[in-house]
C-alpha cells in the first residue's frame, strides 16, 4: 500500500480528534479509528513508514497514537 | 408456490376509490347511508362514508388522492332536514345525518348529467385503450343511460389532435371531460402546477403550457394520467398492449424513497407500473423513473448466458451455468493457494435486494474466509452510517417520511429532493405550501429554492466543502444567543459531552462573521436561518449526499446530529434526521453486514461474542479484522496484494472516482466476476459474467431511507434462469460452502435470527402489515417509525466536537474553478436503467453547467463543447450557461460513461469511512474544438476491442452449436 497515501489518511483522522482538549482521549480516538477501521495490510504499512523513521509526514497525534497503542495497532497474528 | 395459486399480493386490477381523501381527526361522527350506520373521522366526506358504509356513489370529479373539487355534479344526494341534492364529495359528515344516496328524483339529475358528458364524447368505446378500466363507460353504466336526446351533431369537442410529445404517455383532448383531476393531481400530489384549465364554458381545455406536454413544466410523473377518469391521458403501454389482467405488489427499484408499486401484468409481462395508494413511502405518487421507466428489463441488451475468458483481451466463451461456478470457483482456490486469502473480496450493491446483499458478505466471510466486503453504501453513506452511530447511536435515519406532514421548519442540506428523490420531494412542498418554512444550504440553486407556490425563507449558498463550517456557525448562533432547548440537552443527552461542545461551539473562530471567509454566506443570513430554525415547535433536518462525498463528509453528518440536539428535535413526529438514501437499498446494504469491519446490525468484527454468534450459525471461524473498504481494494490491487474480485450489481469502473486509477486497478485483478443485468463499464474487464436479474424477477426486499423494509415480489422468470440470491448459493457450493435455502424468505429468517433490529421480521409479517421499519422486535413487533423516542439508542445523546477543516483540494491559478458532481431526475446513477428507456429523451448526454460570469471570462457560449481538467485528468462534455451556478462553481452528472465524469474527480476522501470527495474538485474550463478528450477517445477503442472481443465469443460459440 502506498505509504504516502497512509499517511495522508492517517493524519486526517489525527485532524478530527486534534480539536479534543482531553489529551488521552484524543490519542486513543485516533489509535481506535485506525484499529477499527483500517485492515491490517494498511496498519503494517503504516507502521512500516513510522518505524523507517526519517521524515514520515505523520501528524503528531499519529505518532503519539502508534508510540501508546502499538499493540491494538499490531495486525492479528493467528 | 406459483403466482397463481394464491399470491398473498395479488390483486384484481380494481382498487376501491373512496372519493376523498382520508381526515385526521380525534373525534368520530356517526351518519346513516341509506339506513346504515357507519362512524368516520369528522371532517369526512359524505361520499367516503358511503364507501365505508359499502356503497359507490357515482362520481367523475372525485377521486381519493385529491381534495375534493364538487364540479361533475354527479355524486348528488339527499339529506334529511337540508334542501336541495348537495354533492357528496363537498359534504362533511355531521353527527346523526340521514342521507340517502339514491331515488327517482337522484337518477334523473344524474341521468341528465351523464347525458351531456356523452353528447360531447367520442362512442369509440370497444377500440378505445380504457375500454374495461374507464370511469365514464362505468357511470354510464350505472345511471343507467340509455339515450342521449341531443344528437351527436351539435357543436363539440370530438376533432382535436392527440399529443403524443411524452414519450410514455398520450393525451387525447377528445375524451376530455374536464373534470380537472388531472391539473389539481398536477398540484395537490405532484406540485408542479405544469397543467391548467384554459378559457371558460364550453372552450375549458386541458393545457400543459403553451405547445405540448413535453415542452411544458410537466416532470412525467405520471399522477395526472393516475388520476385521469377517460383515457384522455393514458399509458402508451397500454394503447399498445390492453388492459391488465391482474397486479403484483412490489417495491420500486430506483431511488431511496422506495416507493411501493403494482406491477400489472399480462401473464408474465408488464403492460403498467401504478404507485400503490396503500404504499407507506409514497401514498400513491411516482416519479418518471419508477412510473415509466422500467422497460430495461426487456431491453435486448440485457445478458442472459454466463460467459467466461482467462484475459480481458480474450473473446468471451458462453458457458453453461456449471462450467461459470466451475471456473470461477476454482479461480479463487488458485488466487487464495498462490496470493494468501485476503487476496480476494466482493462488493454488494445497494441496487441488490437484502438477501442477495446478506448472502454475498456471508459468502466472502465464510467462503473467502476474511472481511473484503463492501459496498456501494461506500462511496455515498458510509459517513451517515459512522456519524450518527457515533452520536446516536444508531447507524440510520430518525423518522419516517409522514413526519414531514407534522414539521414547521425544514433544512435541506446537500440535497436535491426533486430531482434525486421526488416522491418526497412532492411530499415536502406539499407540506411547505401548507406553511412550514424551508431553509436550503446548497452551493446551487436548486428547484426547491424557488417553485410554485414554495419559497425558502434562506437559501444558504456556499462554498463546496463548508458544510461543517455553515453548520457550526448555525449552532453558534443557537447556542450564543440562547435559544437552545436547555431541558431537552439536560435530559436527553451526556452533558460533559455538550459542556466541552458548547464551549467549543461558542468560541468566535465558529461565529458566522468569523467563517464567512470559508463559507461565501453572508452572516445575516446565517443568523436568521438559525433562529428561525431554532424557533419552529418542529424542526427538521434532510440532507443527502451534499454532506457526506466530502473530506469532511462524517463531521458533517455530526454537525447535523449536533443541531438536531441542541434544538431538541430528536424523538417524535415532524423532527429528525432524515438522510436521504441514494440508492433504494442503500440502508438495506449497510444493515445487512456488507461493511468491512461489521456484521449484519452494525456490530464490529473485533467482538468475540458477535463473532462466535455468526461463527456458530455459518459453521466457520469469521476473522477477527476489518477488510478492504473499495478504495482499499483498488489501491491493493495496484499495490499487487489484491487480485480476485466479485461485484454485484455495482458498475465500479463508471461510479467511483479518480477512473484511471480504478481502471487500474481492474486491470490488475487476475479474477474479475461480475453479476449484472447489462455488460457495464466494470464487465469490460472482466473474467466472468454471472447474469443478473432484474428487480421484477426475483423475490426479496428492500429498505428504503426511513428503515422501511418492503418486499419485492416476483413477477416474471429470471431471463438467465436463476435469480440473483441462487447465483450466489451455488457458487458458495463450488467453492466447497453449503447454502441450505430454497427461498428468499428463508434467508430472511437466518438475517432476523441474527439481528437484534430485525428479530420480528418475516415475509409472513410483512406480507400481514405491508411493510416494516426496523427496528421490529419484542419491544417493537409492528416496527418504530421514529426512533430515540424516550431515550437514545447509545443512551445520552452525544455532542460530537466538528472542527471546520478546509479539503485538501484546492483552487489555484491552473484550476480555479470547483467542480461539483450530482444527479437529475430523469436518468438514475450510473444509467445502466434509465438509458436503456425513453428517459433518454430527456438527458441523453451529461453537460456542465457553469455561471455566466466564468463562461464570459472565457469566451464559452451556451451549447460550447468545453474540456473539462482537474489534476486527475480531463475530459470534454457540452456546456450550458446558468445562473443556477455560484460564480467559481461547475456542476454536472455522472449518467452517461464516455462523458467521463469521474476521470476528473480526485481520490480525496471522508476522514472516517473514506467516501470519495465527488462535490470538490478543482478545475479548469476551456472552448475546444473537438467533442472529444484524450481520455475518451481511449474509452472508445477500448468500448470498440471489447465489443469486438464479445461478438468473437458469439461467433464461435454459434458456430461451435451449430457443428
Amino acid at each position: 500500500m502506498e505509504a504516502a497515501k497512509l499517511v495522508g489518511m492517517a493524519n486526517q483522522i489525527a485532524s478530527f480528534f486534534a480539536t479534543e482538549p482531553d489529551r488521552p482521549i484524543a490519542v486513543a480516538g485516533t489509535a481506535n479509528h485506525i484499529q477499527k477501521f483500517w485492515e491490517p495490510r494498511m496498519r503494517k504499512a503504516l507502521l512500516q513508514a513510522f518505524d523507517a523513521g526519517g521524515d514520515h509526514g505523520l501528524h503528531e497525534l499519529v505518532v503519539a497514537a502508534i508510540t501508546e497503542h502499538r499493540a491494538g495497532l499490531e495486525p492479528i497474528t493467528a | 408456490m406459483t403466482l397463481q395459486e394464491g399470491h398473498p399480493a395479488m390483486y384484481s386490477n380494481k382498487v376501491v376509490d373512496f372519493g376523498t381523501p382520508v381526515k385526521r381527526s380525534d373525534n368520530t361522527v356517526t351518519v346513516h347511508i341509506d339506513g346504515k350506520p357507519v362512524c368516520v373521522p369528522e371532517g369526512t366526506s359524505v361520499m367516503r362514508a358511503a364507501v365505508e358504509a359499502g356503497v359507490q356513489v357515482p362520481k367523475l370529479c372525485a377521486t381519493d388522492s385529491l381534495e375534493s373539487f364538487g364540479s361533475c355534479r354527479l355524486c348528488l344526494v339527499e339529506i334529511d332536514g337540508r334542501r336541495g341534492t348537495p354533492a357528496s364529495c363537498t359534504t362533511p359528515c355531521d353527527d346523526g345525518m340521514q342521507v340517502t344516496t339514491q331515488s327517482k328524483k337522484l337518477a334523473k339529475l344524474r341521468r341528465g348529467v351523464m347525458e351531456l358528458y356523452i353528447s360531447d364524447h367520442p362512442l369509440d368505446c370497444l377500440t378505445c385503450p380504457a375500454n374495461g378500466n374507464c370511469e365514464l363507460q362505468d357511470m354510464a353504466g350505472a345511471v343507467g343511460l340509455r339515450d342521449v336526446r341531443y344528437g351527436y351533431e351539435g357543436e363539440n369537442h370530438l376533432v382535436q389532435e392527440k399529443d403524443e410529445s411524452n414519450p410514455y404517455f398520450t393525451f387525447d383532448p377528445t375524451k376530455c371531460i374536464v373534470c380537472s383531476r388531472c391539473v389539481r393531481a398536477c398540484e395537490e400530489t405532484q406540485g408542479t402546477f405544469a397543467l391548467t384549465v384554459e378559457g371558460r364554458g364550453f372552450d375549458s381545455k386541458i393545457a400543459a403550457g403553451p405547445t405540448n406536454f413535453f415542452d411544458s413544466e410537466c416532470v412525467s410523473c405520471g399522477a395526472c394520467v393516475q388520476a385521469c377518469p377517460t383515457s384522455t391521458l393514458m399509458e402508451k403501454s397500454i394503447v399498445d398492449e390492453g388492459q391488465p389482467d391482474h397486479a403484483v405488489t412490489t417495491t420500486c427499484a430506483y431511488c431511496g424513497v422506495g416507493c411501493s408499486f403494482r406491477a400489472e401484468m399480462q401473464g408474465s409481462e408488464v403492460v403498467r407500473m401504478v404507485p400503490h395508494k396503500d404504499g407507506k413511502a409514497n401514498h400513491g405518487h411516482s416519479c418518471v423513473k419508477g412510473r415509466f421507466a422500467w422497460g430495461y428489463a426487456t431491453h435486448p441488451d440485457r445478458v442472459k448466458q454466463p460467459m467466461i475468458r482467462k484475459k480481458i483481451t480474450d473473446p468471451w466463451r458462453e458457458v453453461s451455468w456449471e462450467e461459470a461456478f466451475e471456473y470461477a470457483a476454482s479461480e479463487i482456490k488458485r488466487i487464495q493457494a498462490k496470493y494468501g486469502q485476503a487476496s480476494t473480496g466482493g462488493i454488494t450493491s445497494s441496487r441488490c435486494t437484502n438477501e442477495e446483499t446478506f448472502l454475498l458478505q456471508k459468502l466472502v466471510r465464510a467462503g473467502f474466509g476474511n472481511n473484503n466486503v463492501d459496498t456501494c453504501a461506500r462511496v455515498c453513506h458510509s459517513p451517515t452510517g459512522y456519524g450518527l452511530k457515533t452520536t446516536l447511536g444508531e447507524s440510520a435515519g430518525t423518522q419516517d417520511f409522514d413526519s414531514v406532514d407534522f414539521t414547521d421548519c425544514v433544512i435541506v442540506l446537500g440535497a436535491n429532493p426533486t430531482d434525486g428523490h421526488p416522491v418526497f420531494a412532492s411530499r415536502l412542498k406539499k407540506r411547505l405550501r401548507e406553511g412550514a418554512t424551508l431553509i436550503v444550504i446548497d452551493p446551487r440553486q436548486i428547484d426547491l429554492v424557488r417553485t410554485p407556490h414554495v419559497e425558502a425563507s434562506f437559501h444558504l449558498q456556499l462554498r463546496p466543502g463548508s458544510n461543517v463550517a455553515v453548520m457550526n456557525a448555525l449552532a453558534h448562533v443557537v447556542v450564543t444567543e440562547g435559544l437552545e432547548s436547555k431541558g431537552y440537552i439536560a435530559e436527553r443527552c451526556d452533558m460533559e459531552d455538550y459542556g466541552k461542545w458548547k464551549a467549543f461551539i461558542s468560541e468566535e473562530r465558529n461565529s458566522p462573521e468569523a467563517l464567512e471567509e470559508h463559507t461565501g454566506v453572508p452572516a445575516d443570513q446565517i443568523r436568521g436561518a438559525a433562529r428561525l430554525f431554532a424557533k419552529a415547535p418542529n424542526g427538521a433536518l434532510y440532507y443527502g449526499l451534499g454532506v457526506t462525498e466530502h473530506s469532511q463528509g462524517s463531521t458533517g453528518v455530526m454537525t447535523i446530529a449536533n443541531l438536531a440536539m441542541l434544538t431538541g428535535n430528536i424523538g417524535r413526529p415532524g423532527v429528525g434526521v432524515n438522510p436521504l438514501r441514494g440508492q433504494n437499498n442503500v440502508q438495506g446494504a449497510c444493515d445487512m453486514g456488507s461493511f468491512p469491519h461489521e456484521l449484519p446490525g452494525y456490530r464490529h468484527v473485533s467482538d468475540p461474542a458477535v463473532r462466535e454468534l455468526f461463527g456458530k450459525e455459518w459453521g466457520v471461524d469469521i476473522q477477527p479484522e476489518p477488510g478492504l473498504r473499495i478504495p482499499n481494494m483498488f489501491d491493493a490491487a495496484v499495490d499487487g496484494s489484491f487480485k480476485a474480485l466479485y461485484v454485484q450489481g455495482e458498475d465500479i469502473a463508471q461510479s467511483d472516482p479518480d477512473t484511471q486509477h480504478v481502471q487500474k486497478a481492474l486491470e490488475s485483478l487476475e479474477c474479475l466476476i461480475v453479476q449484472d443485468i447489462f455488460m457495464n463499464e466494470t464487465a469490460k474487464y472482466a473474467h466472468v459474467i454471472f447474469p443478473g436479474s432484474s428487480f421484477l424477477e426475483k423475490d426479496g426486499t428492500f429498505t428504503n431511507a426511513e428503515r422501511r423494509i418492503s418486499r419485492v415480489r416476483k413477477v416474471m422468470p429470471p431471463l438467465p434462469g436463476l435469480a440473483d440470491w441462487e447465483v450466489t448459493v451455488r457458487f458458495a457450493e463450488a467453492l466447497g460452502y453449503r447454502m441450505n435455502y430454497s427461498h428468499p424468505s428463508e434467508i430472511m429468517d437466518e438475517i432476523a435470527r441474527l439481528t437484534p433490529t430485525f428479530t420480528g421480521v418475516s415475509y409472513t409479517k410483512l406480507d400481514k402489515l405491508g411493510s416494516i421499519q426496523w427496528p421490529c422486535n419484542e419491544a417493537a413487533p409492528e416496527g418504530t417509525p421514529y426512533m430515540h423516542e424516550n431515550e437514545f439508542v447509545r443512551g445520552k445523546g452525544k455532542f460530537v466536537l466538528t472542527e471546520f477543516q478546509a479539503t485538501p483540494e484546492r483552487t489555484t491559478r491552473k484550476f480555479p474553478l470547483i467542480l461539483t458532481t450530482g444527479r437529475i431526475l430523469s436518468q438514475y446513477n450510473v444509467g445502466a436503467q434509465t438509458r436503456r428507456t425513453q428517459n433518454q429523451v430527456w438527458h441523453d448526454e451529461d453537460i456542465i453547467e457553469l455561471h455566466p460570469h466564468d463562461a464570459e471570462n472565457r469566451g464559452i457560449e451556451h451549447g460550447d463543447m468545453v474540456s473539462m481538467q482537474s489534476r486527475k485528468g480531463d475530459t470534454t462534455m457540452r456546456c450550458i450557461v446558468t445562473d443556477r451556478m455560484q460564480p467559481g462553481v461547475v456542476f454536472t452528472t455522472f449518467h452517461h460513461p464516455e462523458s467521463g465524469a469521474n476521470v476528473v474527480t480526485t481520490d480525496n476522501s471522508d476522514w472516517a469511512t473514506n467516501c470519495p470527495e465527488y462535490k470538490v474538485t478543482a478545475v479548469q474550463i476551456r472552448k475546444v474544438a473537438s467533442d472529444k478528450g484524450e481520455w475518451q477517445q481511449r474509452f472508445d477503442a477500448f468500448a470498440q476491442q471489447q465489443d469486438l472481443l464479445a461478438r468473437q465469443g458469439f461467433a464461435e460459440d454459434s458456430e461451435q452449436g451449430s457443428k
